[in-house]
Parts: C-alpha cells; sequence; structure tokens
C-alpha cells in the first residue's frame, strides 16, 4: 500500500508543493488558480487528486502541506476524503494535513454535518477551515492562508515550523471540541 | 429596383393569401411598422400587391430580401411541398467537429458559387439551430431561376437534412457535395467539457488519466453538442428491500417499498453530462440517467422484475 510520507524526498530549491485532494475537480482548480495568482517568494507547485493513494510510477516533488477538501454538500466527498486518509503517514499529521470544508453557506444544501468533519479534523490533530469556494472573494482569502500555510510548512518562512504554525491554531480551537 | 425583381415580389405577394399577409410580412421584418400600416388590407389583392411592391422599392429591396421573403412564406407552407431527408454518416474513426453556422453557411455558399456561377443562395436562422437554405439554380450562361428554388433545412445538430424536391435533379448530388466538404473542412477545434484543461504549468493533475477517461466517457454518452433542453424528470420506485444481510425487519416485508425521487433543473441533460467531469458522480453514469434522449421518456417507473 504506498503511503505519501513527509521527508521521503529533498527539497526542491525554493519549492513549496501543495497536495489537494478533493473529488470536485472544478472547486480544485480553482482553488489552486488564486493560489498561485498570489504574489510569493517560493516558487509554488499544486498538484490536485481525485484521491489517494496517487499513481505510483510518477516522480512528484516533495510534498510539504495536504489539504483535504470536503464539500458538505456532498456525503461522497467525505467518504472520498475518509478513505484517502489512510494512506497518508502520521508523521504528515504533524502540521502538514489540513482540512478544508466548503459549502457551509447553504445550509439546506449540507448533507454533511460540520461536527462530522470537526470531529475528523481532531482525531487526525489537524486544523480545519472552512470556505465556501464556489464564492471568489472567500476562495481569494483562502487562497491567501493556504499560500502562507504552504510556505510555513515548506520551511521558507524563518523560525516558524510546520508544527509551531499547528499548536498556534489548535490554541485558538473551541474548548468543548477536545472534549469529544 | 431592377424589373426582375420588382416581378418576383410581386409573384410572391401575390401567392400569400390575404389572411396570413400580415402574419408574413412581419415574420419578414423587412418592411417597417410605420410603412406596413399604411397598407390597406381591404383593397383587391391586386392594388395590395401594387401598393406593397411600391414600399418594397422605397426601401430599395434587394433580390436577397425578395429571397427572404420567399422562404418565410415557404416555412409558413412548409406542409404543401414534399421533402426528402438525407442522413449524413460518418466514417469510422472520424471525429466530429465543432459546428460554426457562420462558418458553414460561408463555405456552403462558396461551394455552389464555384461550381455555377449562377446560383442564389439565401439563408435564414430558425428554430434551435436549424438553418433554412433557399437556393436558386442558374447554368454558366442564364441566370438563375427564381420561381424554381430548392430549400435545404439543416438542423445543426443531428445528421439530418430536408430538401424540397426539386424538379432540377442533377443537383442534388451538388448539394450533398457541400455537406460533405463542409464537414472536412472544419478545421479541428480541442473541446474541452466544463473545465478548462489548465495550462499554468504549475499545476498537476495527478488524476489525469482517469480525468480523461471521464471525459471520454462522457462524450461517449451524451456527445459533443449541448443537450436537448429537458426541465425535469421523475423516477418512481416500486421494488422490494434488497439487502445482503440476512434478516432484518425490511427484508421480510413483503410490500414494495415507494419512493418518488424527482429532478429539476433549467437544463437537466447539461446538467447531467456536467456530474462526472466536476467529480460529483462516477462515470459511467447510471443508464436510467443516459437513457432519456433515447428513449425519449422522462417519466420512469422501476419495478421488481
Amino acid at each position: 500500500m504506498s503511503v505519501l510520507r513527509p521527508l521521503d524526498k529533498l527539497p526542491g530549491l525554493n519549492t513549496a508543493t501543495i497536495l489537494l485532494v478533493g473529488t470536485e475537480d472544478a472547486l480544485l482548480q480553482q482553488l489552486a488558480d488564486a493560489m498561485l495568482k498570489e504574489d510569493c517568494a517560493s516558487d509554488l507547485k499544486v498538484h490536485l487528486a481525485k484521491s489517494l493513494p496517487l499513481p505510483s510510477n510518477v516522480t512528484r516533488p516533495r510534498i510539504d502541506l495536504i489539504v483535504f477538501v470536503v464539500n458538505l454538500h456532498s456525503k461522497y466527498s467525505l467518504r472520498n476524503v475518509e478513505e484517502s486518509l489512510h494512506h497518508v503517514d502520521a508523521a504528515f499529521f504533524l502540521g502538514k494535513v489540513g482540512f478544508l470544508a466548503t459549502g457551509a453557506g447553504r445550509e439546506s444544501h449540507c448533507s454533511v454535518h460540520r461536527n462530522t468533519v470537526a470531529k475528523l479534523a481532531h482525531t487526525y490533530r489537524s486544523p480545519l477551515l472552512f470556505c465556501d469556494l464556489e464564492v471568489e472573494g472567500f476562495r481569494a482569502t483562502m487562497a491567501q492562508r493556504l499560500v502562507r500555510m504552504l510556505q510555513i510548512c515548506a520551511g521558507h518562512v524563518p523560525g516558524v515550523s510546520a508544527l509551531n504554525l499547528l499548536s498556534l491554531l489548535r490554541s485558538s480551537e473551541n474548548p468543548s471540541l477536545e472534549d469529544l | 429596383m431592377d424589373e426582375t425583381v420588382a416581378e418576383f415580389f410581386k409573384r410572391i405577394i401575390l401567392k400569400i393569401p390575404m389572411t396570413e399577409m400580415m402574419t408574413i410580412l412581419k415574420t419578414w421584418g423587412f418592411l417597417s411598422e410605420n410603412q406596413l400600416q399604411t397598407v390597406n388590407l381591404r383593397q383587391r389583392k391586386e392594388s395590395l400587391v401594387q401598393d406593397l411592391v411600391l414600399l418594397c422599392e422605397e426601401k430599395r429591396a434587394s433580390l436577397n430580401d425578395a429571397a427572404l421573403l420567399d422562404i418565410v412564406y415557404t416555412q409558413f407552407h412548409r406542409h404543401q411541398k414534399v421533402w426528402d431527408v438525407f442522413r449524413m454518416s460518418k466514417e469510422p474513426g472520424e471525429d466530429s467537429d465543432l459546428f460554426d453556422m457562420e462558418q458553414f453557411k460561408s463555405s456552403f455558399k462558396k461551394i455552389l458559387q464555384r461550381a455555377l456561377k449562377n446560383v442564389t443562395v439565401s439563408f435564414r436562422d430558425a428554430e434551435e439551430n436549424a438553418v433554412w437554405i433557399r437556393i436558386a439554380w442558374g447554368t454558366q450562361y442564364r441566370k438563375p431561376n427564381q420561381y424554381k428554388p430548392t430549400y435545404v433545412v439543416y438542423y445543426s445538430q443531428t445528421p439530418y437534412a430536408f430538401t424540397s424536391s426539386s424538379r432540377l435533379r442533377s443537383n442534388i448530388p451538388l448539394l450533398g457535395q457541400t455537406f460533405e466538404t463542409h464537414n472536412s473542412t472544419t478545421p479541428l477545434q480541442e473541446r474541452s467539457l466544463g473545465l478548462d484543461i489548465n495550462m499554468d504549468s504549475r499545476i498537476i493533475h495527478e488524476n489525469r488519466i482517469e480525468k480523461e477517461r471521464v471525459q471520454r466517457v462522457t462524450e461517449e454518452t451524451f456527445g459533443h453538442y449541448p443537450q436537448p433542453r429537458l426541465e425535469f424528470a421523475q423516477y418512481k420506485l416500486e421494488t422490494k428491500f434488497k439487502s445482503d444481510l440476512n434478516g432484518g425487519i425490511l427484508a421480510e416485508r413483503e410490500e414494495p417499498l415507494r419512493c418518488l425521487i424527482k429532478f429539476s433543473s433549467p437544463n437537466l441533460l447539461e446538467a447531467l453530462k456536467s456530474l462526472a467531469p466536476a467529480g460529483i458522480a462516477d462515470a459511467p453514469l447510471s443508464p436510467l440517467l443516459t437513457c432519456i434522449p433515447n428513449k425519449g421518456m422522462n417519466y420512469f417507473k422501476i419495478r421488481d422484475k
């Protein structure tokens, strides 16, 4: 079973690579475009995948950050993410994985409860971000955040590591979730 | 205005029954509202015709305008003609190309004009993606005969073309050629379904092969062209509960479960077509969804066999 490991490759010079995993290709692509529009000192690369494991016969750069995109309107997208998580090495969950939930704005269309995704993120000790990717303004803001997170995870921000960032994000979490 | 054109106008207008006169003239859209208001429909037809021809002259109507009026008349009286249907067949392995109406019209006209110097070709767009073509045939030495035109109605999203039977049978193969030549000269354009294939090399699709498979399957199922506009589909289920697990309350239930699913959308078939490329559903889609155009049904009752 092929598993993604965070440190099994050498980093590329000034390169930061993010892997977006989710069933809805159109949304992923729009997010990728938005991220690449950002002014960034690092060379960004965005890999889009429907699910894990990734095809094995391809050479790819070291992946610095994985973001799992769940569409709250689709149980299928949640199940897809849950199954893909099995193909990620535990070491990734030290700040190099994030969850992104989209579609919360249209409550009536949601078939996945917010808490379900919150629990999932909590189980994997990773941050959960909410963003309606269909809305251009929100998407652009999220893209900025992700680029910043990616730079940190790639080690391009001096003095801040992925683990630092993770504990920073964790401390602002709703304390009641810790009891779950 | 040329005498022959004036005579042509006279003859067309004489053909039009009085009850349809206003409707046809309005559909033609050449004479203005003001001009049409000045027309006295209660006079004798000959005088009416004279008045109308004068109005056309005032507005400097051309042969092409007359041809368009002729098309409109024929559209209202299509049932009076006998039509032949031609179906275009594709060579196996040929890709179907994107259809560009303007390009089709211009190449159609060019081909006919190249073959026969004297020919009048006029076009009028009709309901969804159909074009009415009027062809008046001449020879190298004679001007086109405007009183024995051939009509071709081509529905661009189908392989069918209808032609009104022409006394001049020798021209049919030439028409056939215009379609053939058109199809092969349309430049191949890359068409991506829904999503634009990203040109930015910094974005890598890990599942490119799967994506391409999904595009291919979707194209095979739905074709290249826009889908017919359908607004809803309804599925009534009356089946017994089936389960892999043994036992359970529902498994023992004799009566079938009843369930009604209704899909509605401004364009349901386009929405279904975009499901797999958008990643919302797997390709190929369930045949229950894809059989709608084939079967020509959108109400389904699903029962146990």
